[in-house]
């Protein structure tokens, strides 16, 4: 029901509207009508002004103190609590450079690169991104970021579809469930069958596009990613491997193993946890392959002077041009968090980035071994000889949801609760966030709470 | 030999050739825990060939990089269905506060009970505002709203044994991610004629509207900046034909306290917090999507929804959900953002939005149209889209007048854009401007006009003062070259 | 203005005949329109096709464009210069630019086609 709103007077004079009532009136006057009524003819008449039930408007200072409270209600670092969740978002320390040009208003407010003279700053920064994924993974092309780690892996999948020709999916059942589960969101209208593989197989359908791996796996261990390319290649199937790019600063690159298509979730490069977004999905593939890669792509060229410049290029693959036969519907992607990820890695830059994989690497096998060493806890890997990176099965004396819930009163948030796929297992991660101290308090912990389980 | 000095000069090299071996920006603390065997050297890698400078260097370059950009912070940015508004900087600060930017999707729900009521009291607002009370944020973009959308719509008509409905209806005027979601949601696309008053042809649709259609994607207001007359009997159509209506949102600044998408008959829409929303726009996103649907829809939705029970606000799954469409819960900070936007205008506030933003695209409007053709000679909403055919006639393109104005420090409006208008300029000044930008952008596009016959060469050749005159974008195209290398720096 | 020798099709492709192979290729309005060619996409030799089908795309910077194939029979040669240097098609469209050589089936369906001072008269 529309209510009796006099429109076109709001004398609310807000400070992000500058028009005052006068002008307003003046420009109203120029348009030729009476008032805001007047060029709203279109808009059904009962339709018109409804019925709103909305608060009135903050000023800042109320604004803060709501968001005060809001976040005081959320466990963090900042409320006391350690935390050895991983599963796709990582905690890392973010650099006070990254936090410093994410301020720039010139990145910040700046729009898609469609008039490349105008977007000469977040072209270039792109082209540095690109090169920074191709330098991480070992291979020859990236795009400019996807959305996130799922979603490109899931188009890395349809692209593979597209290559290939063919409609099986192969995905290694060690992989985090939300691979799939996103692939088939995007894949279940297209024709697409997506098929388990197991990390061990000798054998796949020869009708395969693609075997989709991830690597580190959910479980945090290495996969033997060379035998699985050569067996997906033998097959006349492509390669798609899933990093955790952390990972890359020791562990060998993809693109070294001859695989064809790698994706990332690119959070753990100087990105916050947030809460799961936003984050940036990071896609590269074989040069041989670039027509059928989505995503934006910048590309370097020269202007009518000779001087360098960069530019979206390759733009016929998208929607805005193909529109019904574009490789993927993306649109806006994620260039700001591509942003904090170049000027990440460029401040970790090529001694960080090693010592950084290290760090990590080191804390969990300490934490991994400690744990191994309590009653009623194993850890699995370490009996099964496997290689992990910073994340790593632990087996349960009893209901990982329980012993969480334990740790909780001890102000510690412990690691994922993975019992769906492996009987009391809790997938745990420790990276450099993570002190000695914060490792034995939970050792210490566990080893408590085990102790009366 | 001497050095010519020359400020205005920008070095243009990437990192890795300013990279000095030895250099470094950062410094990791020492490991604190008894070292541990190393996995065996046939896992292992060469080091990672990144670049090595300093810190003062990485803040230099990024900071003279920023200054080669337009943004909506230093510029007018008039373009259209982007809503360029300002995007207010409490919300990013709020935004990074520790407990919203720390906090893990994993944690257990009762960890995070202040961010799920975030995003549930969004879910609410954003329900009250287009009138669609079923709302999920997961989305990560537009484009990702639209298709959870049609995923929704296939659903619905999946739950009621009713496959044969494969067809989406998508007007010739429809932005490109409109048919491009539709043809990854397995949907044949019709395209629906425009009348040459931009509006939805009648007639046509209800010769298209039958039992195959699975849904029908309408603009509201249209990519032209103009609000569908017959929008209530366009509806009525749809759905005697048994179809749902999808409203892509990404023009709502237009509509804010008007109207209701969900009074008018929409069944689905979508909205763009990073445009009618204030969150930033990036350089290219993030962006977020949310997805909002009538009540009888919401059991579709995608997850994970942010509800309140008895024993606190949990995210969960609605009990038909379509599935998860990314990794987690959606843009969750990007979300944070657009409540504090919506929290700090309120309902007086948000009204103020859209009668400022039509007032001052009609203002636009009116001051140029006796110099640039009108797409459609009536009242426009938050947005006018003019055509430079006679312009084009004269010798000059739209794309020229788009080049000329980034010379003025006005980036150009949208360009070619809907492909039904020749020449299309669409311009959307949002009602973040001030009269004065307003007439400053009239009286450019007035000398521009008169540039032509003075001195085309003036607009053919911009922009001039810009960091690049017009780039090779063929030659990008025939040869890319898409990263640094050793050899070609 | 357009090559008397030639035949023609709506869609812009033309068609030299030499014995009953078919030489094709886009027309000079074909390539104005696109604007510079960056890239041509087609078929393999070997491949059989009908006249009319699509046998690949042409794309521009902003626009990408389907080819019509104005005859049908057994494609014998395709251009490697318009793929690896697609500019040719825009300075000879009629030359160098050309496209694929088609073994033709029939030479009564070229019948259909358009002689230049038609095709001129569709553009006015």
């Amino acid at each position: 029901m529309a209510s009796l709103v006099p429109s076109g007077n709001t004398s609310t004079n807000h400070p992000y509207i500058p028009s005052t009532d006068l002008e307003r009136q003046e420009m109203l006057g120029v348009i030729g009508v009476d008032s805001l009524d007047g060029l709203l003819g279109d808009i059904p008449v009962e339709h018109r002004h409804p019925d709103l039930n909305l608060d009135v408007g903050l000023a800042e200072q109320e604004l803060s103190t709501l968001f005060g409270s809001i976040a005081a209600e959320n466990a963090s670092s900042s409320s006391g609590h350690i935390s050895f969740l991983g599963a796709g978002s990582y905690s890392h320390y973010i650099p006070s450079t990254v936090r410093s040009i994410m301020q720039r208003g010139e990145f910040v407010t700046a729009y898609t690169p469609y008039q490349p003279e105008a977007a000469q700053g977040t072209l270039q920064v792109g082209f540095e991104f690109q090169t920074v994924i191709c330098q991480l993974t070992g291979m020859e092309v990236a795009n400019a970021g996807m959305y996130d780690g799922p979603t490109a892996f899931a188009e890395a999948c349809l692209m593979a579809a597209r290559v290939t020709k063919r409609t099986k999916v192969g995905v290694l059942s060690s992989a985090d469930s939300r691979l799939p589960d996103t692939l088939l969101a995007y894949s279940k209208y297209q024709g697409i069958e997506i098929v388990g593989i197991t990390p061990d197989a000798t054998e796949i359908p020869d009708d395969l596009a693609c075997i989709g791996i991830q690597s580190p796996n959910f479980f945090g261990e290495i996969e033997d990613v060379e035998r699985l390319t050569k067996l997906a290649h033998d097959n006349g199937a492509l390669s798609v491997v899933h990093v955790n790019p952390t990972a890359l600063g020791m562990f060998k690159a993809p693109g070294e193993l001859d695989v064809d298509i790698v994706t990332a979730e690119g959070q753990p490069l100087g990105v916050p946890m947030a809460f799961g977004g936003p984050y940036v999905g990071l896609f590269a593939c074989k040069k041989a392959h670039i027509r059928q890669m989505p995503g934006r792509i910048i590309g370097r060229t020269t202007d009518t002077k000779g001087r360098t410049g960069y530019a979206l290029t390759l733009q016929t693959r998208e929607q805005h041009i193909r529109r019904e036969r574009a490789t993927s519907n993306i649109c806006t992607s994620t260039q700001l968090i591509g942003l904090m990820v170049t000027v990440y890695t460029a401040t970790l830059g090529k001694q960080g980035i090693k010592d950084l994989a290290n760090l990590c690497y080191q804390k969990a096998h300490y934490a991994a071994s400690e744990i191994d060493k309590l009653n009623g806890f194993s850890v699995e890997t370490m009996s099964a000889g496997g290689t992990f990176f910073h994340e790593f099965v632990v087996k349960c004396p009893g209901s990982p949801a329980k012993i969480n819930a334990a740790l909780l009163s001890n102000k510690i948030i412990g690691g994922l609760d993975i019992s769906d796929r492996f009987e009391n297992g809790m997938l745990v991660c420790v990276t450099e966030t993570s002190s000695k101290a914060d490792i034995d308090k939970f050792v210490k912990a566990l080893s408590e709470i085990g102790a009366s389980a | 030999m001497s050095i010519t000095a020359n400020a205005g000069d920008i070095d243009r090299r990437l990192l890795m050739d300013r990279s000095v071996s030895g250099r470094k920006a950062f410094t990791l603390p020492e490991s604190d825990v008894p070292v541990q065997r190393m996995p065996d050297s046939s896992f292992l890698r060469d080091d990672v060939e990144l670049p090595e400078v300093s810190q003062l260097e990485v803040i230099r370059y990024f900071s003279v990089l920023s200054q080669l950009n337009f943004s909506i912070d230093t510029n007018f940015y008039p373009l259209g269905s982007c809503t360029m508004k300002y995007n207010p900087k409490i919300n990013d600060e709020l935004a990074n506060l520790p407990g919203l930017a720390d906090i893990h999707p994993l944690q257990p729900d009762e960890t995070v009970q202040g961010a799920i009521r975030l995003l549930k009291d969004l879910q609410d607002d954003l329900g009250e505002i287009t009138g669609l009370p079923g709302v999920s944020l997961a989305p990560l973009a537009g484009a990702q709203g639209e298709y959870a959308g049609l995923l929704i719509a296939r659903a619905y008509h999946e739950a009621r044994d009713d496959s044969a409905r494969t067809v989406a209806i998508v007007p010739d005027s429809a932005h490109g991610t409109n048919p491009a979601s539709a043809a990854m949601a397995g949907l044949e696309v019709v395209t629906v004629r425009s009348d040459d008053q931009g509006n939805v042809d009648v007639e046509n649709l209800r010769e298209l509207a039958n039992e195959n259609t699975a849904v029908f994607m309408i603009t509201i207001p249209s990519t032209l900046g103009l609000f569908e007359p017959n929008i209530l009997e366009i509806n009525k159509i749809v759905h005697d034909s048994g179809g749902l209506v999808y409203a892509d949102g990404a023009n709502l600044n237009a509509l804010l306290g008007l109207v209701k998408l969900g009074d008018l008959g929409v069944d689905i829409c979508h909205s763009n917090l990073h445009k009618t929303f204030s969150t930033p726009h990036g350089g290219g996103g993030p962006g977020s999507g949310p997805v909002m649907v009538t009540d009888e829809l919401a059991k579709f939705l995608p997850k994970p929804v942010a509800m309140k029970t008895d024993a606190g606000y949990v995210m969960a799954t609605p009990e038909n959900s379509v599935g998860a469409i990314n990794g987690f819960h959606g843009s969750f900070s990007i979300a944070a953002r657009a409540y504090a936007y919506i929290k700090a205008l309120g309902l007086e506030g948000l009204q103020s939005v859209s009668e400022n933003a039509i007032i001052s695209a009609n203002y636009i409007q009116a001051k140029l149209r006796d110099k640039y053709d009108l797409a459609a000679d009536r009242y426009c909403m938050h947005e006018t889209v003019l055509s430079a055919t006679k312009q084009k006639k004269r010798g000059i393109a739209g794309l020229d007048i788009a080049k000329r104005l980034l010379d003025f420090g006005i980036h150009a409006p949208t360009m070619y854009f809907p492909m039904i208008v020749d020449e299309a300029l669409m311009v959307e000044p949002t009602e973040s401007e001030s009269k004065e930008t307003l007439d400053h952008f009239i009286a450019v596009m007035r000398q521009i006009d008169d540039e032509i016959d003075s001195s085309p060469e003036l607009i053919l050749e911009a922009p001039h003062d810009l960091p690049v005159t017009r780039l090779d974008e063929a030659t990008a195209a025939r040869k890319p070259v898409l990263r640094w290398t050793a050899e070609s720096g | 203005m357009y090559p008397e020798d030639l035949k023609y099709s709506k869609e812009h492709e033309w068609v030299r005949l030499d014995g009953n192979i078919a030489e094709v290729g886009v027309t000079v309005f074909a390539q104005e329109s696109l604007g510079d060619v960056v890239f041509v996409d087609l078929p393999a030799e070997g491949t059989e096709i009908e006249q009319f089908a699509k046998f690949g795309e042409i794309e521009s910077v902003k626009a990408v464009s389907d080819l019509f194939s104005p005859v049908g029979g057994k494609i014998v040669a395709v251009n490697s210069a318009a793929t690896d240097s697609p500019e040719v098609v825009n300075e000879e469209p009629y030359g160098t630019g050309w496209l694929i050589k088609v073994e033709l089936s029939d030479t009564v369906q070229l019948d259909v086609l358009m002689d230049a001072a038609t095709y001129q008269a569709t553009l006015e």
